[in-house]
């Protein structure tokens, strides 16, 4: 099988998603926000973290109801594409990539955030190029693309880490907690943690990253992991930093962990820090059979039933 | 913020000695927002001159770079951001005139001595809720640095701004 994905196919769905993805929730953060904030009013509805919830809630309905971007950082733009490998994919596929990022950042009305160089010409870029793309190799014959806006100030937050192995789930907990209680405060909690254990220095992050594409509320990966992610979550709204850093919990919605192989020596660990405006999309570019679908549609958000 | 302290900007000494940390603060008069190339180019220039440029005695600075103009809102979204990015130049900046500094998350303890030496505060505003809070902005005129975008000095109005005291006057902070 060999259907093209083209790159204008591409550029039009990364349009439509930095589009979609700057005035909404993630629908699985707003859930687990809404949730959080009726727990928080049957507790007492005076709180403070009763009353940040409530912003945050509310700062959500006026993204999805007027349009309004939910954060002011509208982030820097990261493109995944999962191809199957029964695909052929063009040397070219992101070439449109670049256009439909800046027609959708002016039209959008959107924060220009990119600098030209990080150390020798921070000049804005004026048009939040470049972002960030990767294409990834999956089994079967479809495809899909996540976007990704991420904040500055959430990233800042993150952290990697090289650990002795003998460091194990102990080491990992510490380090995330320290991570948490020193820049927590600065990533806009309640946060999604992604967190990264493997594979080498590079590929430690990227699994950090791409644990925050998961469904909140959607089970881990095995059993054991389903169990150290509660663990690491309870630790991490023990520490009562709280909504907006300002007490209370929960700190953190969710934490999702994403572990793989690694070299005898290593532990590599990376968290990666998702803020309480969490901003995302998926989108099904051919579907599992084969087939390029006309016009996807962004699976951002959905009505709370 | 139904138990909020309600006040009026620029900020007096007097109202800056009666906050406490962890007090609910509105707050409705002008702002000016600054950040990380901003706060270079004003700590060069206190440094030629000796004084702040452009006015800034006397008022508070909002950490935000806001996205642009909507037809209906001088700012589509506006909201904090890191105030620990700002800590290499805040103390220079309040030992010249600053009297308070809004932003997110936690400061350095050079930046709490500041707020003792001066009577000046630290103000910490919810992050990631910035269509909400882009709705008590009225209006918004460029001062300076247009050259920098998002980050360019801007003098705006605000309307029962919401922030929570998190350094006051005494140094005390909202958490240790």
């Amino acid at each position: 099988m060999d259907t093209p994905i083209t790159p204008s196919q591409v550029g039009r769905a990364v349009y439509a998603c930095i589009r979609e993805c700057a005035a909404t929730l993630r629908a699985d953060c707003f859930d687990a926000t809404q949730n959080a904030y009726d727990a928080a009013l049957a507790a007492d509805g005076q709180s403070r973290e009763a009353g940040v919830l409530r912003c945050i809630v509310r700062n959500a309905m006026i993204g999805r109801n007027e349009g309004m971007p939910i954060c002011q950082d509208t982030g820097s733009v990261w493109v995944c594409l999962e191809v199957g490998e029964q695909l052929a994919v063009p040397g070219d596929v992101f070439s449109e990539v670049p256009a439909a990022v800046e027609r959708a950042y002016v039209e959008g009305r959107l924060r220009m955030s990119m600098v030209k160089d990080a150390l020798f010409d921070r000049a804005n870029t004026q048009s939040n190029n470049p972002a960030f793309t990767e294409v990834r190799i999956v089994p079967g014959a479809g495809c899909r693309m996540h976007v990704m806006l991420k904040g500055g100030g959430s990233d800042n937050a993150s952290r990697l880490v090289m650990l002795p192995p003998s460091a194990g789930r102990e080491g990992i907990k510490a380090e995330l907690l320290a991570c948490v209680r020193e820049k927590a405060a600065n990533a806009c909690p309640p946060l999604l943690i992604g967190v990264g254990v493997g594979g080498t220095f590079d590929k430690v992050a990227a699994l950090a990253k791409t644990a925050l594409l998961r469904e909140v509320g959607s089970p881990a990966q095995s059993d054991e992991a389903v169990a150290f992610e509660r663990e690491l979550l309870d630790a991490v709204n023990a520490t009562g930093i709280g909504p907006g850093g300002l007490g209370g919990s929960p700190t953190a919605l969710a934490v999702h962990l994403n572990t793989a192989p690694c070299h005898i020596a290593a532990l590599p660990l990376a968290i990666n820090m998702g803020c309480c405006a969490m901003r995302s999309a998926t989108v099904e570019l051919v579907d599992a059979d084969g087939r390029a679908l006309a016009n996807p549609a962004a699976d951002t958000w959905h009505e709370r039933s | 913020m139904p138990n909020a302290k309600e006040l009026t900007l620029p900020l007096s000494k007097d109202v800056l000695a009666s906050l406490r940390s962890g007090d609910e603060v509105t707050l409705t008069g002008r702002l000016y927002t600054m950040r990380d190339a901003g706060h270079a180019r004003c700590l060069e220039y206190l440094e030629a001159h000796g004084e702040l440029p452009f006015g800034l005695q006397g008022q508070t600075l909002f950490y935000a770079g806001p996205t642009p103009a909507t037809p209906t809102r001088p700012f589509g979204a506006i909201g904090p951001t890191t105030a620990s990015r700002m800590d290499f130049a805040t103390p220079a900046l309040m030992d010249a005139g600053i009297v308070a500094t809004i932003g997110k998350g936690k400061r350095s303890a050079a930046v709490a001595e500041a707020c003792v030496r001066n009577g000046g505060v630290y103000l910490a505003a919810v992050g990631g809720v910035a269509a909400l809070l882009a709705e008590r902005v009225l209006a918004s005129e460029t001062v300076a640095w247009d050259d920098l975008g998002t980050e360019a000095l801007r003098r705006i109005r605000v309307e029962d701004f919401p922030v929570y005291v998190d350094i006051d006057t005494r140094g005390k902070r909202l958490y240790e």
